[in-house]
Formats: C-alpha cells, sequence, structure tokens
C-alpha cells in the first residue's frame, strides 16, 4: 500500500457562490506526516485560512477532500485542535474556565478536581502559573494567545492546526512564543499545520514549507523542505546557520515574484498538481555544485 | 476648599441641593394664601375644589410643609387597612410591585427561550418578525379591554398588560444578543465537539447575557410606567389606584407624595436589575 501521511489532502478547492464562480484555490494536494511541522506560506487572498478551516471541519470544500488518519473528515473533530488567529478566548471565563471548558468536553466524565489538575498542567506548561484566576482582558496578547494554546494542547489533540497565531503579537512576544511552541512541539512529537506569512517564522518553525500562489485559482507551488535539522534552529542564532540566506531568500522570491506569475513559469512544463516539487534550496547552499566559495563573504 | 474643587461628585452635590431648594422655595412662594383678587371662579369648580380654595384665602395646591407633612404621615404608617378604599401606602405600593413582578417574570419565561430560538434560526426569525413588528408599537393599554373580555379577571388583566409591554423589548434584546455571538467563540465550541445544548447555555447564554439583561432592565422600565395607568383603568388596589382614588378626594397632598413613591420605587428596579447585569457583564 502507498505510504498515506496523517493529514492527506486531496484535490479541495473551493469555490464561493456557484460552480460558474472561478474558484479561490483548486487541485490542491499535500499531505503532513506525523510528528511534522508544516506551514503553509502564501499571499492574502489565496484562501490559507479556508484549507485550514476544512482542515479544522469548519468549512466543506467544493470539491475534493481531506484524509486524516485514513477517514474523511466530515466536521470538526476533539483529535485536530485550533488555535485561533484572534486567541478566541471566551471573555467571561478566566484562563482555568476557558482550558477547562475544552477539557471537560475532551473528558466529560472527569470530575471538577480531576480537570483543574490536567488544566494546571497545561497552564504550567505555557508558563502562565499564577494567572490562573484572571479573564482575558485583563492579560496582555501574549498571554491570550499563550492560554490559547494550552487550550488547544490541554484536549492532546492528534494535530494541531494554526492560523497565523502570532501575527497579532509584537516582535519580541512573538519571538518568545515561537521559542516555547518549538519546544512543546519537540517535547510532543506534534504534527502541527500553520499558516503564516512570515517567512523567518516558516523557517524557524517549520520541517516543511507549502508555497501557495495568488489566487483566485491558487496553487500549490511546490514544497520547500527545510534541511536546517531542528535541533540547529534557534531564533537568535537562525542568520548564522550556513543554510538560512538560501532558504530565506528562495521563499521571498516566490512571494515577491513567482506567486504572482507562477501560471507563466509552468506553461509548457509538465505541472502536476498531485506532485509538486520538493525543493532543497538550503542544500544547494551548503553543496554548491561549483566550487566551494566563502559563504556571503561578498554581500 | 482644592478638595472641593477636584471631587465632582461634591459639587455636583451641591448644585443639586440649590436646585432642590430652589424648587421648594418657589413652591412656597407660589402657594402662599393670596387675597381673593383672581378672577371668578365657576361657582360649580369653587364648590368642587372646597371652600379655602374659593374663598382664595388658601390655594388648594399644598405648600411643600404640607407636602412633608403628609409624606411623614405614610411613611410612619404605610401598611394599615381601614377598609377596601383606605390602605396604607406601602400596601398599595406592594399590590403593584406583585403585578409588575409577576408579569414581568412569566415575560421572562417566554421571551427568553422565545428569543433563543428566534437568534438561532434565521427562518423563525423571518417568520415571526412581522408580527413583533406590529404588535411591538401598540399601547399595553390598548389590550385592556380584549383582557377583560376574555380573562374576566380585572387583577389579572392587569398582569396581563404588563406581560405583553413586558415581553418585547426582552424578546428583541434576547434575539439580538444571540443572533450576535461572535462566530469565533462558537467555532471554538465546534472544534471541542460541544453538543448543541451545552453550547447554548456555556457560550451563548454568557455571551448574550449583558444584552438579554438590558432588554430586562428596559422592560421593568416600561411595566412600571405602564402599571400606574394600568390600575387606574382597572381600579380597586395599586398604587395607580391610589393616585386615581385622590385625584377623586382632591388630596393633592397624596397624589405628590405617590409621584414621589412611584419615582423611587421605579429607581429602586432600574438599579436592581442594573446591578444584575453588571454581574453577567464581561469586559472584551
Amino acid at each position: 500500500m502507498e505510504h498515506r501521511p496523517l493529514i492527506s489532502v486531496e484535490g479541495l478547492a473551493r469555490r464561493f457562490g456557484d460552480a460558474s464562480q472561478p474558484a479561490v484555490f483548486e487541485d490542491i494536494w499535500f499531505g503532513v506526516d506525523k510528528g511534522e511541522f508544516c506551514c503553509l506560506i502564501g499571499h492574502s487572498g489565496c484562501g490559507k485560512t479556508t484549507i485550514l478551516n476544512v482542515l479544522a471541519g469548519l468549512d466543506s470544500p467544493s470539491e475534493g477532500a481531506v484524509i486524516v488518519d485514513n477517514r474523511e473528515i466530515d466536521g470538526p473533530s476533539l483529535d485536530r485542535a485550533v488555535i485561533f488567529q484572534g486567541h478566541a478566548l471566551l471573555p467571561w471565563l478566566s484562563v482555568m474556565g476557558n482550558i477547562a471548558f475544552a477539557v471537560s468536553s475532551r473528558w466529560p466524565s472527569w470530575d471538577r478536581a480531576k480537570v483543574q489538575e490536567h488544566v494546571r498542567r497545561f497552564i504550567d506548561l505555557v508558563g502562565l502559573k499564577g494567572a490562573e484566576n484572571k479573564r482575558p482582558a485583563q492579560l496582555s496578547g501574549g498571554m491570550k494567545q499563550r492560554v490559547g494554546i494550552a487550550r488547544a494542547l490541554s484536549i492532546q489533540p492528534k494535530m494541531l492546526l494554526m492560523d497565523e497565531p502570532f501575527s497579532a503579537l509584537d516582535a519580541l512576544t512573538r519571538g518568545m512564543l515561537q521559542d516555547e511552541v518549538l519546544r512543546i512541539c519537540a517535547d510532543t512529537n506534534q504534527t502541527v499545520f500553520m499558516i503564516t506569512h512570515d517567512v523567518d517564522e516558516a523557517i524557524l518553525l517549520a520541517d516543511k514549507i507549502v508555497l501557495m500562489t495568488n489566487g483566485p485559482g491558487a496553487k500549490i507551488a511546490e514544497i520547500v523542505v527545510n534541511t536546517m535539522p531542528r535541533n540547529e534552529r534557534h531564533r537568535n542564532e537562525l542568520h548564522k546557520h550556513p543554510q538560512y540566506y538560501a532558504i530565506r531568500n528562495h521563499l521571498v522570491e516566490f512571494l515577491v515574484n513567482r506567486s504572482r506569475a507562477f501560471d507563466q513559469e509552468i506553461a509548457g512544463q509538465n505541472y502536476d498538481p498531485r506532485r509538486v516539487k520538493l525543493v532543497k534550496p538550503g542544500l544547494a547552499a551548503v553543496n554548491p555544485p561549483a566550487e566551494v566559495v566563502p559563504l556571503r563573504h561578498s554581500s | 476648599m482644592t478638595a472641593f474643587k477636584n471631587s465632582l461628585g461634591l459639587r455636583a452635590g451641591l448644585l443639586s441641593l440649590v436646585i432642590f431648594v430652589a424648587i421648594v422655595g418657589i413652591w412656597q412662594i407660589a402657594t402662599l394664601p393670596t387675597a381673593a383678587t383672581g378672577p371668578a371662579m365657576d361657582p360649580e369648580y369653587a364648590k368642587l375644589v372646597g371652600a379655602a380654595a374659593a374663598t382664595g384665602t388658601k390655594s388648594s395646591m399644598p405648600t411643600p410643609a404640607d407636602i412633608g407633612a403628609t409624606i411623614w404621615k405614610h411613611l410612619a404608617d404605610p401598611f394599615y387597612i381601614r377598609g377596601s378604599n383606605d390602605k396604607g401606602i406601602g400596601i398599595q405600593l406592594a399590590y403593584s410591585l406583585g403585578r409588575v413582578l409577576l408579569g414581568f417574570g412569566l415575560a421572562a419565561l417566554v421571551a427568553v427561550p422565545l428569543g433563543f430560538l428566534i437568534g438561532m434560526s434565521p427562518l423563525v426569525y423571518r417568520a415571526l418578525d412581522p408580527f413583533i413588528q406590529i404588535l411591538k408599537p401598540v399601547s399595553p393599554l390598548a389590550w385592556m379591554p380584549l383582557a377583560l373580555y376574555t380573562i374576566k379577571d380585572s387583577a389579572i388583566s392587569s398582569i396581563f398588560v404588563i406581560f405583553i409591554c413586558s415581553v418585547w423589548p426582552m424578546l428583541i434584546n434576547t434575539a439580538f444578543g444571540v443572533g450576535s455571538v461572535r462566530k469565533e467563540w462558537l467555532n471554538v465550541a465546534r472544534t471541542l465537539e460541544v453538543g448543541p445544548f451545552r453550547t447554548a447555555f456555556k457560550v451563548i447564554l454568557p455571551a448574550a447575557a449583558p444584552t438579554i439583561m438590558t432588554g430586562m432592565r428596559i422592560s421593568v422600565g416600561i411595566a412600571w410606567l405602564v402599571i400606574v395607568a394600568a390600575e387606574m383603568l382597572v381600579g380597586g388596589t395599586g398604587i395607580g389606584y391610589f393616585v386615581w382614588n385622590e385625584w377623586n378626594n382632591l388630596s393633592i397632598a397624596n397624589i405628590v407624595t405617590a409621584i414621589l413613591l412611584i419615582g423611587l420605587v421605579g429607581l429602586l428596579l432600574d438599579q436592581g436589575l442594573a446591578y444584575l447585569a453588571k454581574l453577567v457583564t464581561y469586559p472584551e
């Protein structure tokens, strides 16, 4: 049997309105393996959030399907936890209450004490000890997003779906949270699908970066494999890594030019939406085809 | 001195006192006994208002002191019963309050669940909208004859009138509050596979609670306005009946006392609901 990833997106298309309308995206195929951190990058309007909503079961595609664990998804599930862009905490509940709501939804038979004990573990995990009884309005943006992360992790899902989770935060807080997400995902071997438009965030977090062209009719252009090993990715050292600039330049080049003109790029070539190219720009930098040149001394 | 200048509350309080004294002063001057120099009075009216007013030695309008004495008299013994037409003002207020709370409570029992349904279902919303739009602007008192005819009991009819006037603001506010619950909160519930009942009670109800409470506050205010008029029509008991009765007795002092007490009770009802609203309000 063919290897099937944990999440398999197969021939997805979404159009708003009737069939005569152009699709926002179409013929989208990709997979996310267990334990993999996958980022989706593309410009606004290419349907990134819609893809995530389909994965979450909150939206249904016009064509195609998403297979998770060999079953087609047909609605939301506790196995797929969502971290929302706008944190989406319930403002009348405390930090404890918000996470407990999720935990008692997952395990309805648990008594109060057991739920609270479980919640405390995840409050500790995201470093919010002492803020258990605060309401969301009393928290900073970063703390709110931590609660969102704790809520998603507390139900111990098979995968995390994140929709630009850090885009509303200041740079410093974003960096700290990225580090924590990296740590937590490594500790729990969590499978993650994340949408971002931040190139550095993608390089720091993702093992695999899916590049999406501009809509309407958006498609997957190629998949960039992050060849920098996880244990070599540190936020403050990232720019010193020999592969970093090659990967970064490749992504930026895509977003700035190729995402717009991808249809011309593939004209006449055989582009197979089911098997898009896997590219490893990082390796090209460390193993240059020609003679070895000192890295970036000229720049 | 600077403390006084800085405290808005203190200065506002002083201004209120000044206004109060001015009103009482003007009132006192306006009700001073005058010589009979005014235009000749219609003898029928003179007979009606009494000898003192007719001769002009004393206005039938009570002085502030008279009112003060009357208020004191009522407050000193608010709960006496001396026959069906002579009950303490406290008893009358209690009758009115009882009717308002009963009518309001019944209205809440109907309006909140129905409003929930309307807010959740665009179909029900559209189906019921014409009825609500037509019935909402009808004065509750217009229902009175219909209520008297069908219910055949004046006390229950006045409760029905309170019910019908309380229902609309609660219904509309509940529907609006439920309909405008943020989609992302509902999505949280959906991704957590929360069932419809748990979603209704744990997400939609707390989210809509402040709006629902605002509707209740409007309703209770209207109900308290309407009860006075309803009791004037229905008679028998209640503060509205008391006012009407005292008009027939031409006891202006009693009427003024009743007005002040109606205002005070209305204020307490409003503040009570404002306090409850504060309990369910959440900062975003």
